[in-house]
């Protein structure tokens, strides 16, 4: 199975010229984009480009200002309804993993499905714990995130996302944190995951991954889109001076 | 092999030198040290000497047992007595199923009061040992020492629920959802029950002594904890009206001495409202609260502002809305952080309440003040008495915030 044959033609995301501001600073002009179910799209960019704040105004941890974004067939508005409905759809994995630590790695998992999706206790931690299976770290369930690695916290992280059985996945420099020993057993589920069919958006400067995984890759630079293509005409062919002098830099580690 | 068996083997530097070596090291380490120690020994030696030989001379405490139901329960007429004693049976059932179903602290400390119980039925608590006790008629004698098997009956019962409750909270689980209910019922109840109706009704102006400040303290507690909460969310409203009423209350309330919100309580409502009477026990557990509430307020948003904007996201994402995301990720750590300060409060409320026997209540301090009338002279025993009530309580609190903590421990980063 190549990824290609999960992708299908239909839009999921579709982004028309969305700005966002904070305060004077206009940090996205004018992102125009449509993410298509099934596609993995890694998105890439020197640090301060607007990358964390595109994915987040997907789920609309970030408002934007002007223009339009459509998750699923909803349009993202102040209406607390559709921004609930939204994140039930869309999960999020943060580079600081930010896993709740007054609860066991379980109940990090569970919190979600058992609020917002009102499953039972039971069959929560029973889903919970496949989905920690499935992570390799079904045995860490009853620990607390401070008593594992940080490997381990980002895949309980990745779970806790996956739990709410979203359509769209988020992540946000997931491996940044971590010490290297630890980067490939999270880009490893990471990868799976994509193999099964999500739609991903990836903020990374995991180029290995990239090449591997995404239909498409984007170079942010300055709050713009700078070049999109697939990634092998990315890496070998950019066509811009700011992606090669990027890519040069990044492939230099 | 060999090696590494050796390796293992060292033990780190042990550091234990004797007492001799002990004191050697932090009493007479330098001379002016030495000299200090030497000083603080005398000192020590003439205040200690000082207050035993007062104690066990000069002092007269029979003042003490024969006022300890004054002090327990101030001027509570004593044929309705029975009131006090199926509300202690109310809340000892509570605690007795708190204790069977959570374990830890809650075991430990119902272990605690159980003791307390069994201690009051055998220490002799009624005897009267006035000196002029010569005088004191048969019929009298009778009386009290009926009187003395009728409040131990009533002890012997109140053990037995106890532990019968222990064992049902212990057998059935199931209980667990309607503990809490049951304890916040209880306020009412026991509010209703002390207070009966009808012509027996004990009028709040009879309610006394250590059970007023109890009343007081804990009602205090219990209202001013989520109101704090409350004010210290809306403080960090998006909502500018919210936000600025509150900052205003907080601001206001933390600005004037609490002997004045009482003072105002007390005279001003009736002033400004004198078409009918509150009920002046009322007035002055609602001035207590709101009081502590400001400051209860400021602890919170200490917690609040120390937890990380992510926690807020990593919530939000996941798809909690804003009431869920404080209550089941927010606030339980944020309270946690500022256990101690929290407790700090209930401390200072608990020792604050003697302010209303400025008022004219006569909870605990009011009731001291009273005896005194009567007793001349004995200002010290009785003074050091009511201290060492407020002490056992406060140090009670305290002790029980440190286990509450250590407990949490688990797990926190
Ligand atoms: N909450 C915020 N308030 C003000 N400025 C912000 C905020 N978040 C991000 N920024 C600024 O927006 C710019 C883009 O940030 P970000 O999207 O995090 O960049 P990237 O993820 O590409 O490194 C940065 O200059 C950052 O300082
Ligand atoms: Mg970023």
């Amino acid at each position: 199975m190549t990824e290609n044959e999960n992708t299908s033609n239909d839009p999921i995301i579709i982004c028309e010229d969305v700005h966002k501001w904070f305060d004077d600073f206009h940090v996205l002009k004018g992102i125009t984009t449509t993410f298509k179910k099934g596609e993995k799209a890694v998105i890439c960019g020197p640090s301060g480009s607007g990358k964390s704040t595109f994915i987040r105004t997907i789920n609309r941890l970030e408002e934007h200002q002007r223009g339009t974004i459509i998750v699923d067939g909803i349009e993202l508005t102040n209406d607390l309804r559709n921004i609930n409905l939204i994140r039930q759809e869309v999960g999020m994995v943060f580079q600081q993993f930010n896993l709740f630590p007054h609860l066991s790695n379980l109940k990090n998992i569970t919190l979600g499905p058992i609020r917002v999706r009102k499953l039972s206790k039971r069959k929560a931690e029973e889903e919970a714990l496949a989905l920690l299976e499935r992570m390799g770290i079904a045995d860490q369930a009853y620990k607390y995130p401070s008593e594992i690695s940080g490997g381990q916290q980002q895949r309980v992280a990745i779970a806790r996302a996956l739990a709410m059985e979203p359509k769209i996945m988020l992540f946000d420099e997931p491996t940044s944190a971590l010490d290297p020993e630890m980067i490939s057993e999270v880009l490893d589920v990471m990868r799976e995951l994509a193999h099964s069919g999500m739609t991903m958006l990836v903020v990374t400067h995991e180029m290995g991954f990239a090449r591997e995984v995404a239909d498409r890759v984007m170079f942010f630079d300055e709050g713009v889109v700078v070049e999109e293509a697939v990634p092998a005409d990315f890496f070998d062919n950019p066509q811009h001076e700011r992606t090669k002098l990027f890519i040069s830099q990044t492939l230099q580690h | 092999m060999e090696e590494q068996a050796d390796i293992q083997q060292i033990k780190p530097p042990t550091n234990a030198k004797g007492p001799v070596g002990w004191l050697r090291e932090n009493l007479f380490n330098t001379w002016y040290n030495a000299l200090l120690t030497c000083v603080a020994l005398l000192f020590l030696y003439f205040t200690f000497k000082g207050i035993l030989t007062w104690a066990f001379t000069e002092a007269e405490w029979n003042v003490i047992p024969a006022n300890l139901q004054l002090f327990a329960i101030g001027p509570y007429p004593r044929d309705q007595v029975f009131r006090i004693w199926i509300c202690l049976y109310i809340l000892t059932g509570l605690l007795g199923l708190s204790a069977g179903i959570w374990r830890g602290i809650v075991q430990r400390w119902t272990i605690v009061v159980g003791s307390i119980f069994l201690v009051f039925l055998v220490i002799p608590f009624e005897i009267v040992p006035r000196q002029d006790s010569n005088y004191v008629s048969i019929e009298f004698r009778f009386n009290l020492i009926w009187l003395i098997f009728e409040s131990r009956r009533w002890l012997l019962g109140n053990i037995a629920i106890l532990i019968v409750t222990f064992f049902l909270g212990n057998r059935i689980s199931r209980l667990r959802p309607w503990i809490l209910g049951g304890w916040i019922l209880s306020f009412p109840i026991i509010m209703f029950v002390l207070h009966g109706f009808g012509e027996n009704a004990v009028h709040t102006s009879l309610w006394g002594g250590l059970m007023l400040t109890l009343i007081l303290a804990v009602v205090g507690i219990a209202v001013s904890f989520p109101l704090g909460v409350f004010l210290a969310l809306c403080r960090q409203s998006k909502l500018p009206a919210i936000k600025w009423v509150s900052i205003f209350y907080i601001e206001t309330v933390r600005g004037v001495p609490l002997i004045t919100i009482l003072f105002m309580g007390n005279t001003l409502i009736t002033i400004f409202i004198p078409y009918f009477t509150i009920d002046q026990v009322l007035k002055m557990m609602v001035a207590i609260t709101l009081f502590s509430a400001a400051y209860m307020a400021e602890n919170v948003r200490g917690g609040l502002q120390s937890i990380p904007r992510g926690q807020h996201e990593a919530a939000q994402a996941v798809g909690l809305n804003y009431v869920q995301s404080m209550l089941f990720v927010v606030l339980p750590q944020a309270l946690r952080a500022v256990i101690p300060a929290i407790v700090g409060q209930f401390i200072a409320l608990f020792k604050d309440t003697s302010l209303v026997s400025i008022i004219g209540l006569i909870d605990l301090l009011g009731v001291a003040k009273s005896i005194l009338a009567e007793w001349l002279g004995r200002h010290v025993e009785v003074y050091l008495f009511i201290a060492l009530i407020y002490f056992i309580f406060c140090f009670a609190m305290s002790k029980v915030s440190q286990e509450i903590e250590a407990e949490l421990g688990v797990g926190k980063r």
